[in-house]
């Protein structure tokens, strides 16, 4: 059931107004509440959750529309908020299946010996070396922790301020021994498939963990700077469990939605279909917003969970900033790079390689057969085209969550890569090209999964384009921006402007354009919130 | 060497993992694959089919069998209604408890004991003035319990009973492909959840059917590991575990009188003479030394121990049940957690615990061991109210 909420706010003032209802706006919101704030949250569709959101596309099938999986989500957010008694749950991910074109596969468990055959198969020394491996990732992205759970230190700053916060943030790292540095330098300035090339040989092995270097980038996999995507992807943890992806029980709209009995049980307002159309400024300073229909609500606080093109070029407008910064902002990369497939089906997918309904089935699966097909279905991308032949992530939420679908029915989700938000046609161009993206989508898949096709009962295509348009991702960005380097940490979304601030007094960022970035992790909420309550995060 | 459940020919076949162990001289399921994970969500989002089989069972029929009941258990049984289950105790004639376990009233006169410790004998010897007969149907009869929240709409497939209008803890006979079953709405996963009662001889084909019709709402085969999760979960404790038999017990402190564990609610003590009566009378005035509490380990203190080292949190990967030792606030002993599990669910550290009487408010913080490294430390644990896990669909 997917929670509905009123379209009138109850007062014309609010201490705090967050323009946005996704994942961070929510979380934002329920930390401003819970702290005593009367918060009001405007959120322009239907539906809370912004890309983290579960509908009813097709009667009876929920599809996780967006976002379909979660492992970074902060586990003290969970606490703060008693978000498990809001109905949060996360389910984790069973297995990685990456099937083959030749028919064979091959499928890494959470049994590691059984995880060790199938690799054996494929390459012994691999089988073996991967476990060293997962090890020696998990600590450096434990040490990424202390990076991640609080705000961006700003190196050029000698503030005494900013220096305990450095210190703060560099916990991890000042725990990590001499060869543990180094591994973090190459993976900051590395590709994910060099870098792995440093552990293995299997292609069949490499290819599948490559793509998380490259997932919501415009890059390839063998383009620098995608090891630290690598890492970004392995820092999430369930219950204590580093590297584990798991499900959210209705979809990622379930985590929304508990965010936001959170968010509404300390007195949050949430009012949907409310389209903010700019932030009311005086004097440098905000006042409030304004809403298309014309309404206008005045607050002291006004938080923007948009993406930094839309907060600064939309809600504050030009006219508002200094050109260097609109420099900055007009430079900042969005260049979306995926799509996303969401297919109801009557029967279970029939894989060549692994026939029948099986554990295979209950993890994510990924078409990825080799480093080579990746970066030819990069080369199309560069030059303006999507992928004929994708890399596909798809999942099968029903198996776990039965109540997505009618009784053995299954809502299929696939994320694709890549789809170029500027095809060279245009990118409002997309609308015409849509079907003939989900066709390829299905094609492939067809490939492997010969009963695929018959099987459908509807299909959702989401082009970069539709992210844009529908979901306000600039470009069709997953995260708010790439997660490169350049724009990362103190630089995300503008060098100075990385602690939740903007150049316009009590006008603040809470979503995935700002440290920590992207994916559902709602640090961004947290630490905006924290910071307009003038408090350090935890 | 345990002997295979009525259903064993099935279960043996889909344990891939053979991970088995003995319970009650049968042989069981712990968990189906190598990680009971699958199998607990499964029980919480869909649904789970357990054998529990191996719990023992008595037939008590005959005119006098509802007054036999009320006098060997703590509860008034001639209350008990055709139809309707009741959870109770059964104590010794010093108000120590045997055992808990359910009384099924499947008519006038005739009723089912479902008991986790064999009971033939004891049940026996309290027959002498009453007109009953108690046939130990322990083998005769397989159980199967189908739990988690699709577990009515499973039953509804393959069964005529009315299900809509059977309520928590009510009893129906009814029809599951031709054969006839008894269905309880029973369990031991505090969620909704139904147990079916057949004969042996028809046990393959109950659960072929059940399987069969859960195919669609995505049912597993459950072993006792997830099971014993959601009982954390559900605040059930078990005989031997949290508690033990008053006739497995060579020292006296090691007895427990059902207020000790929780189970005080069971008792209807002003009424007929029942056995064990007099003593929970003077128990009841006197106050209960012990008491049976849930404790929510601290997380925060639980990850920052573990963080001191260098460690991630360290989870227990499903329940255990090696007692640990609980202080109060200035570190002297007041009990012992008996069992305890991380519920993925509601995430938290979960612990089921014997604390003397006074520390048993709710809210009250006490210190729990924990092993880090090697090493003994304590984090605070606040006394909490079980269930820990109760959906409104449990009783729904």
């Amino acid at each position: 059931m997917v929670m509905k909420f009123k379209n009138k706010p109850d007062h014309s003032r609010y201490d705090v107004v967050v323009v946005g209802g996704g994942h961070n706006g929510l979380t934002c919101a329920a930390y401003l509440a819970k702290a005593g704030k009367s918060v009001l949250v405007l959120e322009k569709r239907p539906v809370v959750g912004g890309s983290a959101v579960s509908q009813e596309v097709f009667p009876g099938f929920t599809y996780t529309v967006c976002s379909y999986v979660v492992s970074l989500f902060r586990p003290h957010i969970v606490r703060d908020l008693e978000l498990a008694r809001h109905g949060l749950e996360i389910i984790p991910l069973e297995s990685s299946f990456s099937p083959l074109p030749n028919g064979d596969s091959l499928c890494r468990w959470g049994d590691p010996h059984r995880t060790r055959r199938e690799i054996a198969r494929f390459s012994a020394k691999d089988a073996e070396i991967s476990t060293e491996f997962s090890l020696a990732m998990s600590q450096l992205a434990r040490f990424t922790k202390s990076i991640i759970d609080n705000p961006a230190p700003n190196p050029a700053s000698l503030n005494p301020g900013e220096l305990v916060q450095a210190f703060r943030a560099s916990q991890g790292l000042r725990e990590a021994n001499a060869d543990q540095r180094f591994t973090y330098m190459k993976l900051l300035t590395m590709s994910a498939a060099d870098f792995l090339d440093q552990w293995f040989e299997s292609d069949v092995l490499k290819a599948p963990m490559s793509v998380s270097g490259i997932i919501g980038t415009f890059l390839g996999v063998r383009s620098p700077g995608t090891a630290y995507v690598l890492l970004h992807h392995y820092m999430g943890e369930i219950d204590g469990a580093m590297r584990a992806w798991g499900f959210s029980k209705g979809g990622t709209g379930g985590i929304s939605e508990a965010i936001a009995r959170s968010a509404l049980s300390y007195g949050t307002e949430i009012v949907t279909e409310a389209d903010v159309s700019n932030v009311i400024i005086k004097n440098g300073k905000a006042m409030g917003v304004a809403l298309q229909n014309g309404d206008e609500i005045q607050a002291d606080t006004v938080i923007s969970g948009l993406d930094p093109r839309r907060t600064y070029m939309s809600l504050i407008g030009e006219e508002h900033l200094d050109s260097e910064l609109t420099e900055q902002i007009g430079h900042y990369k969005f260049r979306g790079s995926s799509g996303k497939v969401n297919l109801a089906v009557d029967k279970l997918p029939e894989f060549v390689s692994r026939p029948g309904d099986g554990p295979h089935l209950y993890g994510d699966v990924a078409i990825a057969p080799s480093v080579q097909y990746l970066e030819k279905a990069y080369d199309q991308a560069k030059y303006g085209e999507f992928s004929e032949r994708p890399y596909i992530n798809m999942v099968i939420p029903t198996l776990v969550d039965p109540t997505m679908a009618p009784p053995g029915k299954h809502v299929i989700s696939c994320f694709v890569q890549y789809a170029p938000y500027d095809i060279k046609e245009g990118a409002s161009n997309w609308p015409q090209k849509r079907e003939a993206f989900g066709d390829a989508v299905v094609d492939t898949l067809s490939e492997y999964i010969p009963n695929l096709k018959d099987s459908i009962l509807h299909r959702q295509v989401l082009t970069p384009w539709d992210l844009e348009q529908e979901f306000g991702l600039t470009e069709g960005n997953i995260f708010h921006g790439e997660l490169s380097m350049e724009q990362l940490l103190y630089l995300r979304p503008a060098a100075g402007w990385a602690k939740y601030k903007t150049p316009v007094r009590n006008l603040w960022m809470c979503a995935s354009g700002t440290h920590p970035g992207g994916g559902i992790m709602g640090a961004s909420g947290e630490m905006a919130a924290k910071a307009i309550l003038g408090r350090h995060a935890a | 060497m345990p002997i295979g459940t009525p259903f064993h020919q099935r279960t043996s076949e889909l344990c891939t993992s053979l991970f088995f162990k003995d319970w009650a001289g049968y042989h069981t399921v712990c968990s189906y694959d190598t990680s009971h994970e699958r199998e607990y969500y499964a029980l919480r989002n869909a649904a789970g089919l357990i054998d529990v089989s191996p719990l023992f069972k008595y037939e008590v029929c005959g005119k006098d069998a509802a007054a036999f009941l009320s006098r060997v258990m703590v509860k008034d049984i001639t209350r008990l209604e055709v139809g309707r289950c009741a959870y109770l105790c059964w104590c010794d004639d010093h108000g120590k408890v045997l055992d808990d376990g359910t009384v099924f009233r499947l008519s006038d006169e005739h009723f089912r004991v479902a008991a986790a410790e064999p009971s033939y004998s004891w049940l026996m010897r309290q027959t002498r003035r009453f007109d009953v007969t108690i046939e130990d149907s322990t083998d005769r009869i397989g159980v199967l319990s189908l739990q988690g929240p699709k577990s009515r709409d499973i039953l509804k497939n393959v069964s005529d009973a009315d299900l809509d209008n059977l309520q928590y803890f009510g009893l129906t006979q009814s029809k599951l492909d031709d054969v006839d079953v008894l269905i309880s709405r029973t369990g031991f996963t505090g969620d909704l959840g139904y147990e079916v009662w057949v004969d042996c001889a028809q046990a393959l084909t109950v659960y072929d059917a059940i399987m069969a019709g859960g195919r669609d709402y995505r049912l597993q085969p459950v072993g006792l590991d997830a099971m014993d999760v959601t009982r954390i979960e559900a605040g059930y404790i078990m005989n031997g575990v949290d508690y033990f038999s008053a006739n497995h017990c060579s020292i006296e402190s090691r007895k427990s009188t059902p207020y000790e564990i929780g189970l005080g609610w069971t008792v209807d003590l002003d009424r007929e003479p029942f056995i064990g009566q007099d003593a929970l009378k003077a128990e009841v005035l006197q106050g209960p030394a012990w008491a049976t509490v849930g404790l929510v380990y601290d997380w925060p203190a639980f990850e920052r121990l573990f963080n001191e080292v260098g460690l991630p949190p360290e989870l227990p990967g499903g329940a255990w049940r090696t007692p640990i030792p609980v202080y109060n606030h200035k570190g002297a002993q007041v009990g012992q957690a008996t069992s305890g599990a991380w519920s993925a669910i509601l995430k938290d550290n979960l612990a089921l615990a014997t604390v003397q009487s006074a520390y048993a408010e709710p809210g009250t913080v006490l210190q729990i061991e924990v092993t880090v490294e090697y090493e003994r430390r304590k984090v605070p644990a606040v006394v909490t109210k079980t269930p820990f896990f109760n959906p409104p669909r449990k009783r729904a």
